[in-house]
Formats: C-alpha cells, structure tokens, sequence
C-alpha cells in the first residue's frame, strides 16, 4: 500500500459527498500526488479499489490530467509558466537561469532530488508575470534576485545549507 | 498581513465609485472573512432572494441586468437560467467554473481569493433561481491558494446557516462541493467540465443536449463564470435596472480585465463596459503605458483566443459589440499587450504550443490541425520556414475553424488567422530570410 491511512479516509470522505462515487476521482488522485508526490498504477489500483471504481477508469482519467507528475519528481517540483504573458517578461530567461542555477535542463532533477525544473502551461498569473510554481505555492512577479532568494530558501529549509 | 498573490487592483477608485463594485473590498484582508463581510451587507441579497423573492423573479431580475457571461462567451446568464425544463423531477446542478486557464485570464483568482464569500453568494442565488440543491465550484487544481480559501469561507458559510438545511427558516436545502481539476485548459469548456466533474476524461460533449437539459449526471444543469456569478449578489441588491444602467445598451454592467504584458503596470481592473481600451493601457490609472516607453505593437483583447488589435485599432470602447465590430472579441477580458520588439511570428508559436498542448484530441481536426500549425510556425521561427507556408498555415486554420465539438479549434486558429493578415510582411520576411524582422529578446528582471 501506497496510500497511508490518512490518505484512504479522506478519499472515502470525499466519495461521500458526491452523488457518484466516480466524481471522486480527481479529489483522490489530487489526495494521492500530495502524499506521495507523483502517480503511477500502484496508485490507481489502490484509488479504484477505495472509490469501487475499475483501477482502468482511475488510469484512464488520470492519464489525462497534466498536473500529476506520473514519475518520481525531486523534493520541490518547479513549474515554470511559459506562457504569452510570462514570455513577454522573460519566462524563456528564467528557465534558462533555473537550469544554469541548479545545472539541470528542463525535465531533470537534481542529483540530490531536491529540484525538477519542467515548462508548464498557463497558470492564470497573467499580470504577476513572469511566475514559477513551487510544489503548491505560487512565486509570482520573479526576478533574479527573488529567484535566488527562493531557491536558498528551499535549499536551506532542506537542510543541504544553501547550496543551490 | 499580505496578499497571497500581490496582483495590482484598482479597488481605490472602485470604492470612490457608485458604478463600480467588484473590487470593492478587494485590498482589504480581512474581507475573506464572514464577519467582515457579512458587516459589509454580505449575504443580503441571498437572504432577500430566499425570503421574499420566487425563483423566477430572481432569473428575471437577472434577465432585466442584462448581465452577461464573464468567462468569453458572453452568453445572457438569465437567459441562460430560464433554459432549465420547466416541471422536470429530476436535480438540478449549478456549477461555477473557476477553471481559469486562458493564458492572460487571472481574474477569477482574485476574487476566490480575496472575496470569496461573494461568489458562493452568488451561487447560492443562482441555484434557488434553478431549483439546485447541490452547487459545485470547480477549480483548477494548480490554484491551491483560492482553494483553501474557498473551503474555508464554504465552511464559515454553513456555520453561519447561509448553507445547509433549511437555509434562514425557508426549508430550503443547499449543499456545496469544492472541487479541483487537474490542469487542463479545455475543462474550462462547460460539457469537458461536467466530464471531469463525473471524474473522466476532459473530452467535450457534442452539443445539444446543451448542460441546462442534460449536464452533470444526466441531470439539468447551468454553468456560469466566478466573475458572472459574484456580479449577482450586486444585481439582486440593487436590482437588474440599475445594473443595466451601466455600461452600454447591450454590454451592461462592469467587467473584470486582467491586463499582462508589455505594460508599465500590469492588474486587474474592474471597468465599467464600454471603457476605452486605449486608456487602459495608456492610463496612469490603469497599465501606465508601454513598458520602457517604446512603441505599442500589437493587443490580444479577450485572452490568447482572440484576434488582434493593432495600435491604430485600439482608440475603441470596451464591449461586446465594439469587439466584434474591431474583428476580434471581448472573451475573458485578458489584455495582452506587446510592443515593437516582438516577432509576431515568436507570438504565434508560442500560443499554439498551448492550443496544441492543450487540445483533448478529440476532433481530428484539432488534434492533428494543431500540431501541423506547430511544426509549421516553429519551422518557420527556427528560420527554416519555406515558400507556401504562409498559405499552408492559412489552409490549415480554415479546415479547423467550425469544425470541431467545442471551441478550442477555434480559439486556437483564430490568433493566427489575424496575426497573419495583420503582419503579413512580417511572416513572408521571416520565411525569405529566416529571421525576425525585429529580435525578440526579453530577459528576466534583475530585481532587487
């Protein structure tokens, strides 16, 4: 079991509210990718299996939804927006800082597992441009030095000193 | 305490103005909470709604707003309302699509996260005007933030009895769902909604039957924008003949724009329809003019599905009507500016990476239409674009246009097809000399 019971029992909670069980899908795949951090089909069976739903429709749905990484990603998964808006301010330049920073490209994690750097879609930030997602939390109007400031803070959070 | 998001707001001149209203409290952080809102007359218009008002009188009020839908279609929401079958036996759903992801849309954010109390406000009303018992708002999973703060204002809204059983003594039952997507642009589309709500596949549905006859479980069922439902409270309020006092004829009211880009000062600001839109961009007010003054090149009106404006077509009022009479549309009312240091082509390719990503790969038209375009206007933008694919691309968009089960083919062709009879030149110049007419380069700010 991937699942912690936690996990589990907010999942049948969910289920509860709906008038189909099925609706809980996303709500456990969401309870699922906060737990464990991506989504694989381990999960699914274990998802269908709590939800009474066959694990092909928890697969099938979930292979839809881009916002659950469906491989193990580092500690902090870095979603930058690539969008028009974040464009024109220089998403481009901040992808190409993070990976200078961190000495990853797009799509690879650190060897230490802390940071993934991947290209997102929209993340409806528009007028905060250009902005990066950390995990859950949103960094909006980024520069430089605030990006320096974030990373040193996760690192040092992390326990590896600031080292990023 | 400090905004979750530091977006700029114009909620001062909101509060000096009678006309405006949805930004009124919004740089107050305390307006999240009931109390604060409730102090503020919150809740009014559902109490009065629920205690002295029919169903029908609430969707007529509302028809009488003229009020319309905020998320770009610009559907009359009463009208709308009125479309649930009269006498049926089966439930009836409302659903507020909070799934805000057209690239320059992010107003619907604000308001969840800092006046949510007026948006479930506004869902209640609208599901007594349909006879709902069970109102949904679906938000898009990377919006953490607005989330917790809807649950959280969902729970202070049962706690103080405006949810639950027997709302204010009426015997009137309302329960209410926060539920999250999963990233997906086309969910934002009300039938790939209703899809992922009865947890599925994002795909659309062929329309008719339309949701209002048969949506969220078979079951009649209305979807509306954050925006078009946070309105309500105020048009309940003060009633549908003031609303449609502002504004012009037929686009009433006022209107959230999201303003991105080349601007000095980026925001959302709450206007009454019929603004100019030279002024929201120049105003010092609003976006303070282009960005390191350079020269304004090109405007996006209604968010990255909408066709272009360029700089002697943007001295035009803020409506539907004047939009569509401009070539382009109102939409979400997200205003992407750019100015001259930007390769329309560049533009171009990176709004239908979107469209391509984004598409649910349904309609073989969209599916395949997108990624053809993709590979096109990237060929041509890596400079090795050839004779023809111009003409090829302008193909292209018109065997997707009307040829698809939802919009999406549409928003996607429609940019291009206008970014392409607007800087024709542009286009031929970087195919014959495989590079930008102008070098588009924008780094990220220092910053301090």
């Amino acid at each position: 079991m991937m699942l912690t019971a936690e996990s589990v029992t907010r999942i049948k909670n969910a289920a509860t509210m709906y008038p189909v069980a099925k609706s809980a899908v996303l709500p456990a795949l969401t309870i699922a990718y906060r737990q464990i951090g991506h989504l694989n089909e381990d999960i699914y069976e274990e998802i269908g299996e709590v939800l009474g739903v066959a694990a092909g429709e928890v697969a099938e749905a979930a292979s839809f939804y881009t916002m659950f990484p469906k491989q193990p990603v580092g500690k902090y998964l870095i979603q930058v927006c690539h969008n028009i808006s974040c464009s024109l301010l220089g998403a481009e330049s901040l992808i190409s800082y993070l990976e200078q920073k961190l000495g990853v490209q797009v799509g690879e994690t650190t060897p230490d597992n802390l940071f993934t750097v991947v290209r997102v879609e929209c993340l409806g930030s528009c007028s905060t441009a250009p902005m990066m997602q950390i995990n859950h939390d949103y960094y909006e109007n980024l520069t430089r030095k605030k990006v320096d400031r974030i990373l040193e803070q996760l690192a040092t959070e992390a326990g590896t000193g600031g080292q990023a | 305490m400090s905004f979750y998001s530091p977006v700029r707001t114009n909620a001062a001149e909101v509060t000096a103005s009678s006309r405006l209203h949805l930004f009124k409290y919004v740089e107050d952080p305390d307006q999240p909470k009931i109390e604060t809102y409730e102090t503020r007359g919150g809740y009014r218009a559902w109490r009065k709604a629920l205690t002295s008002m029919t169903p029908d009188q609430v969707t007529a009020e509302v028809k009488t707003s003229g009020l319309r839908g905020r998320g770009g279609a610009g559907f009359p929401a009463g009208m709308k309302w009125g479309f649930i079958p009269k006498g049926t036996t089966k439930p009836r759903y409302l659903v507020c699509n909070a799934d805000e992801s057209e690239p320059g849309t992010c107003k619907d954010r604000v308001l969840m996260e800092r006046d949510p109390h007026s948006v479930i406000e506004g869902m209640a009303i609208a599901s007594y005007a349909i006879g709902c018992h069970l109102m949904f708002i679906y938000i898009r999973g990377e919006f953490g933030y607005s989330t917790d703060v809807m649950r959280t204002a969902m729970a202070e809204a049962y706690r103080k009895g405006h949810l639950g059983k027997n709302i204010y003594g009426t015997g009137y039952d309302l329960e209410m769902i926060v539920h999250t997507g999963g990233g997906a642009y086309i969910c934002g589309e009300e039938t790939s909604l209703l899809n992922s709500l009865e947890g599925k596949r994002g795909n659309a549905r062929i329309k008719p039957p339309f949701p209002a006859i048969s949506g969220l479980y078979d079951c009649p069922t209305i979807i509306n924008n954050v925006e078009t439902l946070a309105t309500v409270p105020h048009v309940i309020n003060r009633g549908g003949e003031w609303y449609k006092s502002l504004g012009t004829e037929k686009s009433t009211g006022t209107k959230i724009f999201s303003l991105s880009g080349h601007v000095n000062q980026p925001g959302n600001y709450e206007l009454v329809l019929g603004h100019n839109l030279k002024d929201l961009i120049y105003s010092p007010q609003y976006g303070g003019g282009i960005l390191g003054g350079k020269k304004l090149k090109g405007v996006i009106p209604g968010g990255s599905s909408t066709p272009f404006l360029t700089p002697d077509m943007i001295d035009i009022p803020l409506d539907y009507e004047s939009l569509v009479a401009a070539g382009s549309m109102l939409g979400s009312g997200a205003v992407i500016v750019f100015h001259e240091e930007t390769c329309i082509v560049w533009v171009i390719a990176n709004l239908i990476r979107f469209y391509r990503h984004e598409s649910c790969g349904k309609c073989t038209p969209c599916r395949d239409g997108t990624s053809w375009l993709e590979q096109i206007i990237n060929s041509i933008e890596r400079g090795t674009g050839r004779p023809g694919d111009v003409e090829k691309i302008e193909s292209i968009c018109e065997n997707i246009l009307g040829r698809t089960v939802c919009p999406l083919g549409d928003a996607a062709v429609m940019p291009i097809i206008s970014a392409v009879k607007l800087w024709r030149d542009e286009w031929q110049h970087h195919i014959e000399h495989g590079k930008c007419l102008v070098s588009t380069k924008f780094n990220l700010a220092e910053g301090n």
